[in-house]
């Protein structure tokens, strides 16, 4: 696949297959699951045997798909890989089940086995039983099949189910993220829109960089990204389509429109237009292309996102002095101020979940990640330092991505995840410097 | 005999008030013409050469005798009297080469947030379009654009470099002798 059915391959093509697998036991997590005591999350202990396969090649598969489930699992933050090398049985057969008491005595209360097989028509099966060692039962099992290019999505589909069955919790590895690398000297700043899986891998750029683009953000589809381009010398937003590479200016407005976010049903898009002396709200209707001023001020009213009900939309303005985060009914109306702490809040985007609003806060020159209720309160801060900005939220809810520039001449951003607990921060792998990443919803 | 007690607070004052002149100063120094490769686009030709005399009307005789920008404070877009008094300068010469378009280019320093630096840089361009308006430079001549913190000049990670990235910069886009 090329630029062409990047995405719109998968429900055609690939046709997640989730069957259950014979022997399917009554799914029951009673036994198996996180224990989060005073924030602190005890991580479950689970062992990931390499996957089996008939053929060398799907040997080779197998080693790799379950090294995609050991690293998503450690990344999580949840559960404790237990390190290959101390494994006991040595797994033969997918559907004999396991020693109980060898995996008990290196203190797993998890197993995934898993095997791999390449099909006539070059489609790869994964399969997998996820094992509660303590109940001596299956949990759960099932398999998937992908196109042999996007193999990899069967690790991820198998991490999201395993996630799934132990924490409550839908899962986020199956997911990508759109951002913008960042490469040459500060002063000359090459930067391309670029997207790559959730775990850094099958990066691949969608602008060359020669205008300069920001502020990416996904379609609820994961189909389509909303951006901001130089390309005309107008900076305007953009859509583009990944299955079809064709990209559309968003309305000709005479001045700039930025900070686009698409509504939670895909069907309009939400963005800043420059007038007055400051920027108004707006709402465009992208199948009838008409236009809808949503605020109409002096002040600078930008960075919007709606709740994921679609009823409201939480956004920055500096209407009462200084930047501060404003909730406001989806046609408009008043908007109500939701933050009072001290310093300047702003990139307020909506939890996936609905019953929080992360934000960036500047407080004496250091720049915050946090969260806080839609109504203001709760407040948290996630992680403080000399420049975090622009959090993003995994599908779930859970984890929040954002960037942070380190200090200095040559200094750049970098991409990294954090718990929504504010424990498990981890750099984000990219090639180059990076910013402005948005996480795509789960993909289908 | 001097109280040593009652002297130290007013030399303190002093040192103080001296300290602000010398910042004062360094901002101006910024405020001068300067050369640097986000200045224009243009080769700059008017003129025989580097340090040459520069051509009256050309791109070179607009940055080094007028001063093609003008700096901000913190959070600010409203303009200074030094900026005023350069966009002075800047508008007396946009009338007596009335050929000359312009595209102001606003920027912010990179201690804010994306969106809101796009938006208050735009408000700087807009702030000195109006301002030369305002002195007779007809609107048509002037165009503008927002960049944000995407374009620093300076590179250290000090207010001394983040007042010199606050800026509307004042770019020749046509009619300048060569």
């Amino acid at each position: 696949m090329g630029k062409r059915g990047f995405f719109r391959s998968w429900p055609a093509l690939l046709a997640v297959f989730a069957a259950w697998v014979t022997l399917l036991a009554t799914p029951a997590r009673a036994a198996l699951e996180v224990q989060i005591t005073r924030g602190q999350v005890q991580p479950v202990p689970v062992a990931v045997p390499d996957f089996l396969g008939r053929t060398q090649d799907e040997q080779v598969l197998g080693q790799k798909v379950a090294e995609i489930i050991r690293n998503n699992l450690v990344r999580s933050g949840l559960f404790r890989v237990i390190d290959p090398a101390a494994y006991i049985e040595r797994i033969q057969r997918f559907d004999t089940p396991p020693q109980f008491g060898s995996w008990r005595v290196i203190k797993a209360q998890a197993l995934i086995v898993g095997q791999v097989a390449v099909l006539p028509d070059g489609r790869v099966q994964g399969a997998f039983r996820l094992w509660d060692i303590f109940a001596q039962r299956q949990i759960l099992g099932l398999q998937f099949i992908a196109t042999k290019r996007e193999w990899r999505r069967i690790g991820h589909k198998i991490s999201d189910a395993v996630y799934k069955a132990v924490t409550g919790d839908e899962g986020y590895f199956d997911t990508r993220i759109v951002f913008i690398d960042e490469s040459g000297p500060k002063t000359k700043r090459v930067k391309r829109l670029a997207i790559m899986d959730q775990d850094g891998f099958n990066l691949r750029y969608l602008t060359d960089g020669r205008a300069l683009v920001l502020t990416p953000r996904f379609s609820p589809a994961a189909q389509r990204i909303a951006y901001l381009s130089y390309a005309t010398g107008v900076p305007r937003v953009y859509i583009l389509d990944l299955a079809t590479g064709r990209r559309q200016m968003i309305g000709e407005f005479p001045n700039m429109s930025f900070a686009p976010r698409f509504s939670p049903d895909g069907r309009r898009l939400i963005f800043s237009l420059l007038e007055n002396g400051g920027s108004n709200l707006y709402e465009m209707d992208l199948a009838t292309r008409r236009i809808r001023q949503l605020t109409n001020t002096q002040a600078i009213d930008t960075a919007p996102s709606y709740s994921p009900d679609g009823r409201f939309v939480v956004f920055e303005s500096d209407r009462d002095g200084s930047q501060q985060l404003y909730v406001m009914p989806v046609g408009g109306g008043p908007a109500r101020r939701i933050s009072f702490g001290q310093g300047r809040y702003s990139t307020p985007v909506w939890s996936p979940r609905g019953d929080v609003i992360a934000f960036t806060r500047m407080r004496k020159g250091r720049f915050a990640i946090g969260v806080m209720r839609p109504d203001g309160s709760g407040e948290r801060i996630l992680t403080e330092g000399y420049h975090n900005e622009g959090p993003t939220w995994a599908p779930n809810g859970r984890v929040i991505m954002f960037f942070r520039t380190q200090r200095g001449p040559n200094g750049g951003p970098h991409l990294y995840s954090v718990d929504l607990t504010g424990y498990n921060e981890r750099l984000v792998p990219t090639p180059n410097f990076a910013s402005d990443p948005a996480w795509s919803p789960l993909l289908k | 005999m001097w109280n040593k007690e009652t002297i130290a607070p007013r030399a303190g004052r002093w040192l103080l008030a001296a300290g602000l002149a010398l910042t004062l100063a360094a901002c101006s120094s910024a405020d001068k013409p300067q050369l640097d490769a986000n200045a224009g686009n243009a080769a700059l030709s008017g003129g025989a050469g580097q340090g040459g005399p520069a051509v009256p009307g050309s791109e070179r005789d607009f940055i080094l005798n007028v001063g093609d920008r003008v700096h901000f404070l913190v959070d600010q877009w409203s303009l200074t009297p030094q900026a005023q008094e350069t966009l002075r300068r800047q508008a007396a010469w946009l009338q007596r080469y009335p050929s000359v378009t312009v595209r102001i280019e606003g920027h912010a320093d990179e201690r804010g947030t994306r969106e809101y630096n796009l938006a208050l840089s735009a408000r700087r361009a807009q702030a000195v379009k109006n301002f030369l308006v305002s002195q007779g430079v007809a609107a048509s001549r002037i165009s503008t654009i927002a960049y944000g913190k995407e374009r620093p000049v300076a590179l250290c990670d000090a207010e001394r470099c983040w007042a010199q990235n606050r800026r509307a910069v004042t770019v020749i886009t046509g009619g300048a002798r060569s």
